[in-house]
């Protein structure tokens, strides 16, 4: 497991393309915002918990076609699922090596980008906060719909229609998390919820992605 | 006797063909009585003038769109447990129908908001959470579409109706907290402070149960096209084999 991890970040990080692209969107995203809004600091700082979030969402779901896809297309899933270790671990493990190139990078990159935005000091923990604890869930989501997929030749489209209903949720209860710290109200709900789905998403998603990828590889 | 006798094709396609006149004929005339009697025969409401009519075919709409994704569910798990081709076929031909229960009452809301609330689209808790529905829907259709293998395309799309329900029951609790809207209470709820008046609410019964057989009619004549296809396709798969 710790060596499917090691291989998928050393893809990762040496094959470029990946990592950098979702950081790159990411940033393109947040800087070109403004320009299409308008400068007044006010609406910028009240639109940044949004503009922020969904433009992670997006750069997370950019990413989502090659975790499978290329295992797929060298051979190396059909290894994978006849490895000794159950292949529920491994789209967990895809799923945890794709958050740490997508969704701990984002995740860092989050607050300096809400300075560009003008986003308002308390909602910098925020937005931290359940950008760290919410892009698991996207990841794993992702993972899930790129396990499903994953034996299409061009499913990125399909791909990209088949999670865009499942993230909503992750997205509303994230968003309205750092809203509300940034109006000062009481964050507990949103964010209890945001990491429940988080919970929920690695207790079963990987189930369902196997069982999907079993089905792909029969 | 058991209800699994049916997931015998022939059995299926044998008693499928006695019912689906008398269903159907059912339909036809549950659906005209109560949308004659839900648009002639009962008066204007005194706020909303005739616009109210549009209950008659807004709201069974929206029970069959829901209705039919827990028949989907239904359907798929007991294709993923049992393995029987009838049910997930079933599955499949409901989809559209129930897309196209969502788009109607989507629209028929549409129609409807505009003079009363001003507005064509506002995102209230039970307009985006249809909104999201129509999404799974799509993608549910989009998936079976994609995949050439049957079976496989059987499996994927069962296993994505499971999770999907999940999220959608989750979406629809997000929205409600995310915002509270412009959609009335529930027009059939047995508290009468709710209720929508008797004389509104009888035609109103008629044309669900018209929409529930409309349904069955139209899920049966699919699922009967589906199983056709199927026997199509191992038609020429045995011609080429021989």
């Amino acid at each position: 497991m710790t060596a499917l991890l090691l291989r998928d970040l050393t893809l990762a990080l040496r094959a470029g393309g990946g990592f950098g692209l979702s950081l790159a969107f990411f940033l393109i995203v947040t800087i070109l915002v403004p320009f299409g809004v308008g400068p007044e600091g006010g609406t910028l700082g009240r639109i940044a918990p949004g503009i922020l979030w969904v433009g992670a969402l997006l750069a997370c779901l950019l990413s989502l076609d090659r975790i499978f896809a290329l295992d797929h297309e060298d051979g190396t899933l059909d290894l994978l699922a006849t490895a000794p270790i159950p292949l529920e671990t491994v789209t967990a493990t895809k799923a945890l090596a794709h958050w740490l190139t997508t969704g701990l990078p984002l995740t860092l990159a989050a607050p300096v980008l809400g300075v560009l935005l003008n986003l308002p000091v308390p909602g910098f923990f925020w937005l931290t906060l359940s950008l760290a604890l919410g892009t698991p869930a996207l990841s794993m989501i992702g993972a899930f719909g790129a396990a499903l997929t994953v034996g299409l030749k061009r499913g990125g489209l399909l791909l990209s229609l088949l999670v865009l209903p499942l993230y909503i949720p992750t997205l509303i209860f994230g968003a309205d998390c750092v809203r509300r710290g940034v109006e000062g109200l009481p964050t507990a709900t949103p964010f209890l919820m945001l990491v429940g789905i988080t919970l929920g998403s690695i207790a079963i998603l990987p189930f369902a992605a196997a069982a999907a990828i079993r089905v792909n590889l029969r | 006797m058991s209800i699994w006798e049916y997931a015998n094709p022939k059995k299926f396609m044998q008693t499928s063909a006695w019912a689906l006149p008398w269903v159907t004929g059912l339909a036809v005339v549950t659906l005209v009585a109560g949308l004659i009697w839900g648009f002639f025969f009962t008066p204007d409401d005194f706020r909303m003038g005739s616009t109210v009519k549009i209950i008659y075919i807004h709201v069974p709409a929206a029970i069959m769109a829901t209705g039919t994704w827990f028949m989907m569910l239904a359907a798929s798990l007991v294709w993923l447990i049992r393995r029987h081709h009838v049910s997930v076929l079933a599955a499949k031909a409901a989809a559209p129908i129930g897309t196209t229960m969502t788009l109607i009452g989507l629209f028929t809301g549409a129609i409807w908001g505009q003079p009363m609330w001003g507005t064509w689209w506002a995102w209230d808790p039970r307009l985006t959470a249809f909104l999201i529905l129509f999404l799974f829907y799509l993608g549910y259709i989009a998936l079976w579409e994609a995949i050439e293998d049957p079976d496989t395309a059987a499996d994927l799309t069962s296993v994505l109706c499971l999770v999907g329900s999940v999220f959608a029951v989750i979406s629809r609790y997000a929205v409600l907290f995310w915002n509270q809207g412009l959609h009335q209470g529930s027009s059939l709820s047995l508290d009468q402070e709710e209720h929508v008046a008797d004389v509104y609410a009888w035609p109103l019964w008629v044309s669900i149960i018209g929409f529930g057989l409309l349904f069955v009619s139209l899920v049966l004549i699919r699922t009967r096209t589906e199983i056709r296809k199927r026997r199509l396709r191992a038609l020429e798969a045995r011609e080429r084999m021989a």
